[in-house]
């Protein structure tokens, strides 16, 4: 995916440009929706990954598939390491997938590095925000969960997520729903609510469950203590406005070698939620051009009748 | 057109009058039967109800190359994309004539506003082959909350906007095609109040339009990562909006010159020296518009500071575009007005309209997800279905347009002015 890097300004000048735009799909008011835009409440839980200490177990992968009720490797299948020769994605059938990248460092001290990948739960969802009918929700305690009863399946939502993370059930022809993560807070998950599967199976002390502020103070201490040993850069501190899943980085490793996206930190909504507000909460700006148009019209039209007679021609 | 005058009293007379327009039936099942046209565009037809049941049984996964990188494919690209800014005719005449008193072109509204009215009928019946329950469409209307007893209106989404717009605008131009009908049906009331409405239908339409056009081109605003950067702009729903009207030109002339050749009958009244005034005036409105879209696509570019991607592969594709289907349509419609060349304005209108196509793939389908090396190709079957829509249209344009006074005006009606 594309690298954005949106300054600030750029960004100023750009949300200017949409105003513009906005003035024909509805002028977009210049006030601030700054306020929408603020992380979900403190109290928001999140998991830290401290990706040098992966070893590819995939024990997660093993966890969060029962725990979802998929199809579980065996022992036999999570030794085998031959499924990092591709890069896998989650799909509609498992939620998260652990995936290896060659790691820094010489000689045979060079060990792969490990990243698990799941939907980040951001604090200004793209998908929450595009879905017509409002399926996506971002719970106050940090889950982004999805309501499959209310799901037409146009798949917007797969199409805004700036993480690509959506995945769509395309072999089931009657009732196909969106699948992701859903932070082990969905209906008959074992884990429901609490600490989830594959922060609880993990051997390693990779994944960290916790309040994001905590986990985010942590994550801080933890590049403050060992600076030999991470990057000092939190992924998902800022990037799209924040996100419930926070990253650290072995030191020396960039995240986008270790396949994250280089995002900026505006959320994607911001945009056209501007838009949004312009019709739906201030209806002015449609109904002004409304009776614009009447009154063009009006004196456009040389008399009563032989307007009725054109109008029907 | 022998259309009898007065309402037939009996159904038999009802049919021999308005579905065999007065020909015997077996002489019109015959007819029916053996138009090559009609045996080509049949066996289309009944593929397509084969991989209608084949679509819904199977899935998606069965009749699509979709994957999750790539939800949306061709039936969004075309059949949706593609088919709203095609139609956009019905309301650009329609503006033009009941707005901005340009009376000329009245004879050009009816065959706009069933082509809109249609065109956008077929866009929803080609979104319920993609939605993957397309039974929920009515669920953003208000349906979701009688159903579901929870909240289902997505405010915050652009689609929502467009579901809601394409939904009222479907209506309002079927009111505006109205009177059409009940001319054909000689209900003389229903038309008087019919045609009431249709003037505040028509300045209604033209909101709808200019918001929804351009929302469908803000729908992709949220996929900033995903659209290459040429085509991503801030500005996107402007180009939408834009185009759309281009196209929408574009499409009324390529259609008249198609009536000319297919229903040549029913317009053998018309002035051709007169039929081909309006299309270059046409011409020359779309050659304006297509240089001020050129201009503002540079600009768009400039905005994001992408003129380093132009030396690349999808450069060289953005330039092809520009040159070969913006740049090169305006100029020869410019040509075609200043050599009063009705024929140049007619061959320019189906490069355009080509380049409308071009534009709305480009950025939903091929350069959608640039950067991954996966690419998404159309099945055949995604094909075959798309082919089996607007075969669809088609027939029921031409049913329509045999029977309802669409290209002449209705003898007892006659247009007062
Ligand atoms: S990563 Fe994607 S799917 Fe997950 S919350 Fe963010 S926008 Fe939604
Ligand atoms: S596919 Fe379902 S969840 Fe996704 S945007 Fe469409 S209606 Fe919403
Ligand atoms: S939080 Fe739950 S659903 Fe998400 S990856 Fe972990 S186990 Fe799977």
């Amino acid at each position: 995916m594309v690298i954005v890097n949106v300054s600030r300004r750029g960004f100023l000048k750009k949300a200017g440009a949409v105003g513009l735009g906005g003035s024909l799909v509805g002028l977009a008011p210049d006030k601030a929706i700054a306020s929408e835009v603020i992380a979900a409440s403190d109290d928001s839980m999140g998991v830290l990954v401290d990706i040098p200490n992966c070893i590819g177990c995939r024990e997660c992968e093993a966890a969060c598939n029962e725990a979802n009720g998929f199809e579980v490797p065996t022992e036999e299948e999570l030794k085998d390491k031959s499924v990092f020769a591709e890069h896998r994605r989650p799909g509609p059938h498992n939620h998260t997938t652990v995936n290896q990248f060659p790691g820094g460092g010489d000689g045979v001290e060079a060990r792969p590095i490990y990243v698990k990948a799941n939907c980040f739960h951001c604090n200004k969802p793209a998908c929450v925000s595009a879905c017509i009918v409002g399926a996506f929700r971002k719970l106050e305690s940090g889950p982004v969960v999805y309501d499959a009863w209310k799901c037409m399946g146009c798949r917007y939502c797969m199409v805004a997520c700036p993480f690509g993370i959506p995945t769509y059930e395309y072999d089931n022809p009657l009732t196909p729903q969106v699948r992701k993560c859903t932070l082990c807070s969905n209906e008959g998950n074992p884990n429901k609510g609490g600490v989830p599967a594959c922060v609880k199976t993990c051997p390693k002390e990779c994944l960290t469950y916790g309040k994001r502020n905590d986990l985010l103070a942590r994550a801080h201490e933890k590049i403050r203590s060992e600076p030999d040993a991470y990057a000092t850069h939190v992924y998902g501190e800022h990037e799209v406005g924040g996100t419930s899943w926070l990253y650290l980085a072995p030191k020396g490793a960039s995240f986008e070698e270790l396949g994250f996206l280089k995002l900026g930190t505006a959320p994607p909504p911001l945009r056209t939620e501007r838009i949004q507000h312009g019709i739906f909460k201030y209806f002015i700006p449609p109904l002004a051009w409304y009776g614009l148009l009447g009154a063009v019209m009006w004196v456009a039209r040389p008399n009563a009748d032989a307007a009725m007679g054109k109008a029907e021609s | 057109m022998a259309e009898c005058s007065g309402r037939p009293t009996t159904w038999k007379a009802w049919l021999a009058g308005k579905w065999y327009m007065d020909q015997a039936p077996g002489d019109y099942w015959r007819a029916v039967f053996t138009s090559p046209f009609n045996i080509i565009t049949g066996i289309i037809i009944c593929v397509g109800l084969v991989l209608t049941v084949v679509r819904f049984t199977q899935g998606l996964e069965a009749t699509t190359n979709l994957t999750n990188d790539y939800p949306w494919g061709l039936w969004i690209g075309f059949d949706v994309l593609c088919g709203v800014a095609l139609a956009a005719g019905g309301f650009v005449i329609g503006s033009a004539v009941h707005l901005f008193g340009m009376h000329r072109y009245h004879s050009l509204v009816r065959p706009a506003i069933l082509t809109g009215f249609l065109g956008y009928f077929f866009v929803v019946v080609g979104l319920c082959f993609d939605l993957g329950r397309p039974w929920r469409l009515p669920y953003p209307m208000g349906a979701g909350y009688v159903v579901t007893g929870s909240n289902s209106f997505g405010v915050t989404s652009v689609m929502f906007l467009v579901g809601w717009h394409v939904a009222v605008y479907l209506t309002v131009q079927f009111l505006e095609f109205c009177p059409a009908v009940f001319e054909w049906l000689d209900r003389k009331t229903l038309r008087k109040w019919a045609i009431r409405i249709t003037i505040g239908a028509t300045v209604f339409g033209v909101i709808l339009s200019t918001l929804h056009q351009s929302a469908l081109g803000a729908l992709f605003l949220l996929a900033e990562g995903k659209v290459h950067p040429l085509w991503y702009s801030p500005f996107i729903p402007v180009f939408f909006f834009i185009s759309a009207v281009v196209g929408g030109l574009s499409m009324v002339i390529f259609e008249s010159m198609l009536s000319h050749r297919v229903f040549h009958s029913q317009v053998a009244h018309h002035d051709p020296a007169e039929a081909d005034r309006l299309v270059i005036g046409l011409g020359k409105a779309a050659s304006v518009l297509l240089f001020t879209y050129f201009c503002l696509k540079w600009i768009g570019v400039a905005d994001g500071q992408h003129w380093d991607l132009l030396n690349t592969p999808y450069g060289y594709w953005f330039l092809v575009e520009m040159f070969g289907f913006v740049l090169l349509p305006c100029l020869l419609y410019a040509l075609g007005v200043r050599r009063q060349s009705a024929s140049l304005v007619r061959f320019t209108s189906v490069l355009t309209v080509l380049g409308i196509v071009l534009n709305r793939l480009n950025v939903s389908i091929i350069t959608f997800q640039w950067n991954l090396e996966d690419r998404y190709f159309p099945r055949w079957t995604e094909f075959a279905i798309t082919v089996f829509v607007v075969t669809l249209g088609l027939w029921t344009f031409r049913f329509m347009v045999n029977r309802m006074p669409v290209l002449y005006d209705h003898p007892d009606y006659p247009p007062e002015h």
